[in-house]
């Protein structure tokens, strides 16, 4: 390569810049809180992270717009290591990560561990076995290496299909999650916040698809990443004295499992959990006969109210008996609806579940389900990781494959910094509320947890259900995504350090999304456009039809989000599955086996997917009732794992068809096989060109 | 083009080296997960050691397999003189 550019002299110019990027960031943190001291509205606050923060995006965005082709696929080729790591840690931590995954460890403790361990361990899979021989192929999409390895149209269409399912999934989850922290820190309506975020998604990718989203994902790990650490850290230092609580949480979480065993024993938790288990078991009475049920209470409570009048009560338990029976569902589908929800208390009826204990089960059956589902997640996941386009393609990004081997190391790394510290917020925050909130008063409750009562009841509610005036564990409830967002306050820092942690989960569900939408675009305007319908189009017209599709799909995908589809966890771990199912053989197998052959991938593919899929409709309920199931989900199970692992069968179906078709086939040409000897050696003399440009 | 001997021995280390860190990654992945509750009855710097795994320390051990990969893989392009061009 003959030309003026440095790589060198351009990785400098970046690391300088990025530095005063940062630098400028926390300064602009400082000034911000600085204002709060002297008396800046909190509204402005929230309103000044999100503007800036956008703001800052869309010029990223706009210094980056470009109509040529391989700056547009694949940021010319030309990201460091260093930076691809960190646009990739942006790109992969999603609203979910950010956002959710401390809390779905503080709710389910040691399970939860599946989604930590999967979504990291997977990259050692990318390192091994694909971004080297992804970047030495070094085209634009993931279906060019699946045409150009197995040849035709047919399999390039199943993984562009393949690559739409799995990534359209994913980003209606991530602009969902835009507008639920736009709406909740500025106040703005939720389909508002939905449609500002998607501006800040279009200004990056619509003007300079890869480059732009290359370099504001950058700029969008830096934010988040300082937004996740500060509150840990600094809640770290009031409980562990040391500022990386991530080493020393050991003891926290020791604390944690004596409260557990005195919550467990204290008699007003049990009197609570009673309360709890003979409301669900009234219920469960009520709903299998609900006429005669209802008639029952009603007498029963006009009987009590007519015998205190009788024997001349005092007043008060007068009183009571009448609020009771006036309380009482006014007809039978009033009761029907309270038993309906009163059936969900089972659940509160249980002691708290041992943070660290894996596996809980009531016996030794359950117990072993447990674990096999668990590593279903962590397999699924990981495989999932190593077979998501948007991901693989940040591969195509490096100047070659050194770079790209070192590229996975540091988007580990940067990925690693936060999961590592997810687990700590979850036994941090777990710790403050079983010590703190639980035996307080109802009287004086903790600020922060007064004040996220009145803000949104479905994150924390607490209702003196014993009428003790003390707050039970049992009493709380708490929704997931509360920890993070409280995390600050319970540190007891200034609300600027709210608004930082909203701009970090802005940030990670805004770059998740940039990368999502560019797939599906490119997979449209790339694979099926240039390489299918018009192979003769100018390079202007291929990124002009591209961009015109990325405004239509982010359309669509806003569309459905505004919908607020409900279970957004399924689907994403469903997608997992469905990538781990569909990609994962078809490209290892393309790179280590050159006997795979068209035909192989073709039914292999189909066959992964397919089973894949099956399992998911005839075990998830939503699905049975959709394509109308009905023989009992114990017919389709197997070894009780549940529908969203449905990978951990997909996965070695799809390979093992790929092997077995490949085999009664005839072998691939001379080409193909050269293809694959020429991905396998980062350099040979004389060798054939791939690389697109 | 045609493959020479030294060729074929680049791309077999290549995949012991890969086998090798898969059989690590296997053992701190499943292995790990399957016997974390045995595990937790260890402790380590205050941690029920299959927590400790599962939080953390199979993730340093992820980190330390990919560089050593990066590593190994680039030392051996040079031997086998199959690196690419330096990057000016």
């Amino acid at each position: 390569m003959s030309q003026a550019f440095s790589q060198v002299s351009f990785t400098q110019q970046l690391k300088k810049y990025y530095a005063v990027y940062a630098g400028g960031f926390i300064a602009f943190v400082l000034v911000l809180a600085v204002a709060e001291q002297m008396g800046l509205p909190r509204k402005y606050i929230g309103y000044a992270f999100l503007f800036a923060t956008i703001g800052l995006y869309a010029l990223i965005g706009i210094m980056s717009r470009t109509v040529e082709v391989a700056e547009y696929y694949v940021a010319g080729r030309r990201v460091p290591a260093f930076f691809n790591g960190m646009a990739t840690g942006a790109d992969w931590m999603s609203a979910a990560s950010f956002i959710g995954m401390a809390g779905t460890l503080y709710l389910a403790g040691f399970d939860g561990l599946a989604f930590v361990m999967g979504w990291t361990g997977g990259y050692v899979l990318v390192a091994l076995f694909l971004a080297p021989y992804l970047r030495k192929f070094g085209q634009f999409t993931i279906p060019d290496f699946l045409g150009a390895r197995y040849g035709g149209n047919i399999i390039r269409t199943i993984g562009m299909l393949s690559a739409i399912l799995c990534s359209f999934v994913y980003v209606v989850a991530q602009i969902y999650g835009v507008g639920l922290i736009t709406s909740r820190f500025t106040g703005l309506e939720f389909h508002v916040g939905v449609f500002v975020g998607l501006g800040g998604i279009l200004v990056c990718s619509f003007l300079g698809g890869m480059r732009a989203v290359t370099w504001t994902q950058v700029a969008q790990y830096i934010i988040l990443i300082i937004a996740y650490l500060t509150p840990v850290v600094w809640l770290g230092m009031k409980h562990t004295g040391i500022p990386v609580p991530q080493f020393a949480y050991g003891q926290t979480l020791q604390k944690i499992g004596e409260l557990e065993k005195k919550i467990t024993a204290d008699p007003k938790e049990v009197e609570v959990r009673n309360i709890f288990k003979d409301r669900a078991a009234a219920a469960n009475a009520g709903l299998k006969d609900p006429n005669k049920a209802y008639a029952e209470g009603k007498s029963a409570l006009e009987k009590k109210a007519a015998d205190l009048k009788a024997a001349n009560a005092p007043a008060g338990q007068i009183t009571a008996a009448e609020k009771a029976l006036a309380a009482y569902p006014k007809n039978v589908d009033g009761a029907k609806g309270q038993w309906a929800k009163d059936k969900g208390l089972a659940a509160r009826a249980a002691p708290p579940q041992p943070h660290a204990d894996p596996f809980p089960g009531k016996d030794e059956a359950a117990r072993n389900t447990a674990r096999l589902n668990f590593l279903g997640i962590v397999f699924c996941m990981m495989f999932g990781t190593a077979a998501l386009p948007h991901i693989l393609m940040r591969y195509y990004t490096t100047p070659n494959v050194r770079e790209a081997r070192q590229s996975v190391f540091w988007s580990l790394f940067f990925i690693f910094l936060l999961y590592f510290t997810a687990p700590t917020l979850a036994v941090l925050a777990k710790f403050e509320v079983y010590s703190n909130l639980v035996g307080s008063s109802f009287a004086s409750l903790p600020a922060w947890a007064a004040a996220w009562q009145v803000v949104d009841p479905t994150l924390l509610n607490i209702t003196d259900f014993n009428k003790d005036g003390i707050v039970q564990l049992a009493e709380i409830l708490i929704g997931g995504d509360l920890i993070v967002l409280m995390t600050p306050e319970i540190a007891g820092l200034p609300y600027v350090v709210s608004g930082l942690v909203a701009a970090g989960g802005l940030a990670a569900a805004l770059s998740t999304a940039d990368g999502l939408l560019l797939t599906i675009a490119n997979a449209l305007g790339h694979d099926l456009y240039y390489k299918m319908i018009d192979p003769h189009a100018s390079t202007a017209r291929r990124v002009s039809v591209s961009k015109g599709l990325l405004l239509v799909v982010a359309l669509i995908a806003a569309y459905t989000a505004s919908l607020k589809p409900g279970n957004i966890l399924f689907l994403v771990g469903a997608a997992f599955s469905l990538a781990a199912s569909s990609f994962f053989p078809a490209l290892v197998l393309g790179i280590f086996w050159k006997r795979a052959n068209k035909w192989g991938a073709i039914v292999g593919v189909s066959a992964g997917v397919g089973f894949c899929a099956y399992y998911m409709i005839t075990t998830y309920p939503f699905l049975r009732d959709l394509f109308g199931v009905t023989r009992p989900i114990s017919d389709f199970m197997i070894m009780g794992i549940n529908p969203i692992s449905a990978g951990v069968f997909g996965l070695p179906i799809g390979m093992a068809v790929i092997i077995i078709v490949s085999l009664l086939t005839p072998a691939p040409e001379k080409e193909v096989q050269e293809l694959v000897e020429h991905v396998r050696y980062p350099h040979l003399r004389g060798d054939i060109v791939t690389e697109a440009t | 083009m045609e493959l020479s001997a030294k060729h074929r021995e680049y791309w077999r280390k290549n995949l012991v080296i890969t086998a090798i860190l898969m059989v690590i990654w296997f053992i701190v992945t499943f292995v790990e997960g399957w016997y974390a509750r045995e595990l937790n009855s260890i402790t380590f710097l205050g941690f029920p050691l299959g927590f400790y795994m599962s939080a953390q320390g199979s993730l340093i051990i992820y980190v330390v397999v990919i560089w050593y990969y990066a590593h190994y893989m680039n030392k051996l392009d040079n031997e086998y003189n199959v690196q690419e061009e330096e990057l000016t």
